[in-house]
């Protein structure tokens, strides 16, 4: 059972290698929508770093987003996604390792690339630690409760737009306290509470989301 | 005896049935609103503090129970086609996600509508007035998953697991925008202190939740009436009907 889920991983990674602009393209849809805040707004840094938290975690929401559409896609077409159901593996447990190469590919760039954008808002540093922290803890319950809609609107015409549609509302509470977690400490509060409660939203979706997930191809691919 | 519970789980014999129901929870919805709305607009007292303005919650409140109550239904039709493969359960609940978007937009409209003489404003980001918001966003989700699915059956279950993910959110994202809430404290003003209700406006605010509980069940079956038809086009019972008809 391992020995199949490694062997998933190690193929969507190896796939996301070969096609490096993918990668490429979500991680410069991130550093160009959060460097258009500060172009609308003015360069305050006052004003700059009290929407950095926010505008970082919609840019980092809206990047991982972009991405879901080919979560399933390409295994859709290949017909690699049907011998996944028919394998003996559960494939709630194999969709794990698929989430996880997406997060490695999509959501951990982000993470290590928000503390350079931060500095460009001028966040202190302490706020820098904590957004590193709070995208650690907050990006895979994106990757998987995106999966959830990238799993339903599976060949369904328009996909892009209605994935965001289904998954936008359910991210909220993963950008409320992703966000309050960096603004409590800019205000010299304790980030921990906000902190422990997106531990408990990712916990919950590594739970439930790939169950979700695999009902959801179940019902795409039939 | 012997009880047959689910004969009226096959769309040849619900439609019948629903088409003889839809009247009486029709007329019952008409009765309910005229005494709610006489109890409210003449009845109730004037509010005084919020004067004549407070009159919209007749409408405001029930919508907003509506809208609360029909997410959970549907969500429950939706599990319950999911689970016993029903096709009438998954026709229920997508008969019921436009009634309750609906509800959804009538309660912020009619918020904001009375917000403005009382707070002073259009908008606020309230938790009640922001949960509900996505509240509507969830049901335009829903509606436009099913709606761009082809294959109808792939479309009930699809919406039914939508539906299902969404009813175990719907607490964290009330609970969530609540917190931010009250972190974000000082252009909010809270409802929490509201006076003490009069019987009568109580009276009148149940009045029309009956009555927006009938036209739901009434509107809910006229569509699931309809999509019955349209899903069962090619069936025997839906040509002879339709002969018969002509």
């Amino acid at each position: 059972m391992n020995n199949a889920w490694i062997t998933v991983l190690r193929r969507d990674l190896l796939l996301a290698l070969r096609r490096r602009s993918d990668v490429a393209t979500t991680l410069f849809f991130f550093l160009i929508v959060s460097s258009l805040f500060p172009l609308g707004i003015g360069p305050e840094p006052a004003v700059l770093s009290s929407i950095a938290p926010g505008v970082l975690w919609v840019a980092a929401l809206l990047a991982g987003m972009l991405s879901l559409t080919r979560l399933f896609a390409t295994d859709y077409v290949d017909g690699s996604l049907e011998q996944m159901i028919l394998s003996p593996q559960p494939l709630a447990f194999l969709v794990t390792a698929k989430i996880l190469a997406h997060w490695i590919v999509c959501g951990l760039p982000v993470v290590l690339l928000a503390p350079v954008i931060g500095l460009q808002y001028a966040l202190p540093n302490d706020a820098l630690l904590v957004l590193v922290l709070a995208l650690l803890l907050g990006t895979p319950a994106l990757s998987l409760i995106g999966a959830i809609g990238a799993a339903l609107t599976l060949g369904v015409r328009g996909s892009g737009l209605l994935i965001a549609l289904l998954v936008l509302p359910l991210y909220i509470p993963v950008l409320i306290f992703g966000a309050g977690a960096v603004a409590a400490s800019q205000h010299g509060m304790s980030a921990q509470a906000h902190l422990s409660l997106l531990a408990a939203c990712s916990l919950l979706s590594i739970v439930l989301a790939p169950m979700a997930t695999a009902a959801a191809l179940r019902i795409s691919v039939e | 005896m012997h009880i047959n519970w689910f004969k009226y789980s096959s769309p040849q014999t619900f439609y019948p049935l629903a088409g003889k129901m839809i009247p009486w929870f029709a007329w019952l919805a008409v009765v309910f609103a005229i005494a709610g709305l006489y109890i409210g607009f003449a009845i109730a007292p004037t509010d005084f503090q919020q004067g004549e303005a407070y009159r919209i919650i007749f409408l405001h409140v029930p919508a907003a129970w509506m809208s609360m109550v029909i997410y959970i239904v549907m969500a429950g039709w939706a599990a319950l086609g999911l689970v016993l493969n029903a096709r009438l359960s998954a026709m229920m609940a997508q008969a019921l996600a436009p009634t309750g978007a609906i509800f959804t937009f009538i309660a912020l409209v009619t918020g904001s509508l009375w917000g403005k003489p009382m707070w002073g404003t259009w908008w606020v980001w309230d938790a009640r007035l922001t949960s509900e918001l996505i509240l509507l966003f969830l049901y335009l989700g829903f509606i436009a998953l099913q709606s761009s699915i082809d294959d109808a059956r792939r479309a009930d279950r699809a919406g039914a697991l939508l539906a299902l993910v969404g009813v175990v959110n719907v607490p964290i994202i009330y609970f969530s925008v609540k917190w931010w809430n009250t972190l974000h404290q000082g252009s909010t003003i809270s409802m929490g202190a509201a006076p003490k209700m009069v019987t009568t406006m109580l009276t009148g605010m149940l009045l029309m939740a009956l009555a927006f509980w009938m036209y739901t069940i009434a509107v809910a079956l006229m569509r699931v009436r309809c999509i019955i038809l349209e899903r069962e086009r090619s069936a025997e019972w839906v040509k002879q009907l339709s002969g018969a008809d002509l």
